[in-house]
């Protein structure tokens, strides 16, 4: 299966992932070897197989709810490039 | 605004609903959901997205799906799996959303409507799945725009309904059934301007027979009147643009309720390529027969059998049945009416009457009722033992309203009290006669519809006192002498 250079385009940029115009030859070739490679699995037969959805042979365990967390803001604001007035700070992001 | 004219259009509508959950801390965190704190003071490591968290599922979270889904006679999943859901936008700092795709905890189910003319339509329901919040973003008074993550990772459940809704006042009926349900459930506080229960509604139009239609996906209807008002925009918009020759574009539209005016959405906003897979720092979750057993002896009477009851146990109307369960609060408060003594009907009107438009003139709750139910009971106590007539009862309710005291204290202090003694009657009615020679001679000429004078004049002399049975009774005898 061909992973075109515009799939590539359209992927990287739903991942926001800047690319090279001299990088899209090379990774949708790359790309179109691995896609290649997992298209083995299509082979086998899993017909009546549940899907596996987690490596682990095991359930989720529930945590009961209430409340165990404290206000740490100014720990977790320390590390943010811009707050203002409380509020983390990013550029607009409406028109 | 009113329907549209459909011009033989055939409408389609499907519609997404986020109900916030009412847990204490959120879905995979123990940060608080209280509403209206300081941005970000309930914003965790794991609601940030900080690395090298893990989520843990919270239980309640689980039991409240399954108690929606039991609601809805819906099949509740023995095994069902959260998958990440990717998009970027600054108020998700993952860079994903943990939801449900392939194996939502809730499958298909339905819910009954009531329609204008009474009929009942069942609305499907597809699915309902757990996911979290997103957090907010403001953008008045800043820079850039400022985001506060304290709703990230608050509990929802998604609810979609198979497009089996013809008409924005099916989307309203359908809205405010599950707006009551989840109340009933006491799984969401339904609070809509808090943006505890809000909607997403998906339109397209055919002619009659035809396939489906393309459609819009029409965002952020937070209040029924919008709901209504955007689709029946959107019909309209739809209508136009195939009549002129148009096509329609599959988008998203945003609905902005201050303008009442919708939108498409850019493309970026709406790249709906979300790469869903199963979420690897989740296992898959397992409920049993035993989990569903124990939620099930948890759940309530729902609106649809309450009604049932109220007509059956009660004798009253199924109009009045349904008026008193549409909210749980109002049934409480009526069953509590009638537990302290009051009789069904009388009740009834009660409840739905005076009381209902006097906490709707003030805006008000059930909850925040100025009189108790056993109030009102002492109320129509006296009205049903003849003490006060019901135009009088009135009055005592008001002065009720306004804590004047109970019912008894009312009538004693402002000597409401009925007059029904015939002696005491009689003598008022004959004053009332003999100042009134001209409309007796007309009265036992002929004019029959002056006994309404009569008795406007016996009630009057009586501040509205006398009982009115025994006014009618004596003035006939007496008229006819």
């Amino acid at each position: 299966m061909e992973f075109t250079t515009e799939q590539l385009r359209s992927v990287a940029q739903l991942a926001r992932l800047e690319l090279s115009e001299s990088d899209v030859e090379l990774y949708s070739r790359n790309l179109t070897d691995i896609m290649g490679m997992v298209e083995q699995l299509s082979a086998a037969d899993t017909e009546g197989v549940t899907p596996m959805a987690h490596p682990l042979d095991m359930t989720q365990r529930l945590r009961p709810d209430a409340v165990t967390e404290s206000n740490q803001r100014e720990t977790f604001q320390a590390l943010a490039p811009d707050t203002e007035d409380g509020h983390y700070g990013v550029p607009r992001v409406i028109e | 605004m009113s329907a549209p004219d459909l011009n033989g259009w055939e409408v389609v509508i499907g519609l997404e609903v986020h109900v916030q959950l009412q847990t204490v801390s959120k879905i995979f965190s123990g940060a608080s959901t209280a509403y209206g704190a300081d941005p970000n003071t309930q914003a965790c490591a794991i609601d940030l997205g900080m690395p090298g968290v893990l989520p843990v599922l919270n239980a309640d979270a689980v039991r409240m799906a399954i108690k929606l889904g039991l609601a809805i006679d819906a099949e509740i999943a023995p095994r069902c799996v959260f998958a990440r859901k990717h998009y970027f936008y600054p108020d998700l700092p993952k860079g994903y959303q943990i939801s449900q795709y392939e194996l939502p905890i809730v499958g298909l189910g339905k819910l009954d409507i009531d329609l204008d003319n009474g009929e009942t339509k069942t609305i499907g329901i597809t699915r309902a799945h757990l996911e979290e919040d997103a957090g907010k973003s403001v953008h008045e008074g800043f820079a850039g725009s400022g985001i506060d993550l304290n709703r990230a990772g608050t509990p929802l459940i998604e609810i979609v309904s198979e497009p089996d809704i013809g008409s924005a006042a099916e989307a309203v009926a359908y809205l405010k059934k599950l707006h009551s349900l989840v109340r009933y459930l006491e799984i969401c506080d339904g609070n809509l301007q808090e943006g505890s229960f809000r909607c997403d509604a998906n339109v397209s139009i055919r002619r009659p027979g035809d396939g489906f239609g393309t459609r819009t996906e029409t965002k952020n209807l937070n209040s029924f009147r919008f709901v209504e008002k955007a689709i029946n925009q959107e019909i309209e918009r739809q209508i136009d643009v195939l009549e002129s020759g148009g096509t329609i574009t599959q988008e998203t539209r945003l609905y902005n309720g201050a303008t009442g005016v919708a939108r498409a959405m850019r493309g970026k906003e709406e790249a709906n390529d979300y790469r869903y897979f199963p979420d690897p720092d989740l296992l898959p979750v397992m409920t049993t027969e035993s989990d569903i057993a124990a939620v099930r002896s948890t759940m309530p009477e729902l609106p649809d059998a309450k009604r049932a009851r109220f007509v059956s146990e009660f004798g009253l109307s199924d109009y009045d049945a349904g008026v008193l369960t549409s909210s749980r609060e109002l049934a409480d408060y009526y069953e509590a009416v009638l537990a302290a003594g009051a009789e069904p009907k009388m009740a009834a009107n009660w409840v739905a009457g005076s009381l209902a438009a006097a906490l709707n003139a003030e805006g008000v709750d059930i909850a925040e009722s100025k009189v108790s139910p056993g109030q009102l009971a002492g109320l129509i106590a006296r009205i049903d033992d003849n003490t006060i007539s019901g135009k009088i009862a009135k009055d005592v309710f008001e002065a009720m309203w306004a804590e004047e005291g109970d019912a008894d204290a009312i009538i004693d202090a402002k000597g409401l009290k009925q007059i029904t003694d015939p002696d005491a009657l009689g003598k008022i009615i004959d004053e009332v006669i003999a100042n009134n020679p001209g409309q007796l001679a007309q009265y036992r000429g002929g004019k029959d519809k002056l006994f309404g004078f009569f008795v406007g004049q016996a009630m009057k002399a009586t501040q509205g006192k006398a009982n009115p049975a025994e006014v009618n009774k004596l003035l006939k005898e007496k008229l006819a002498e």
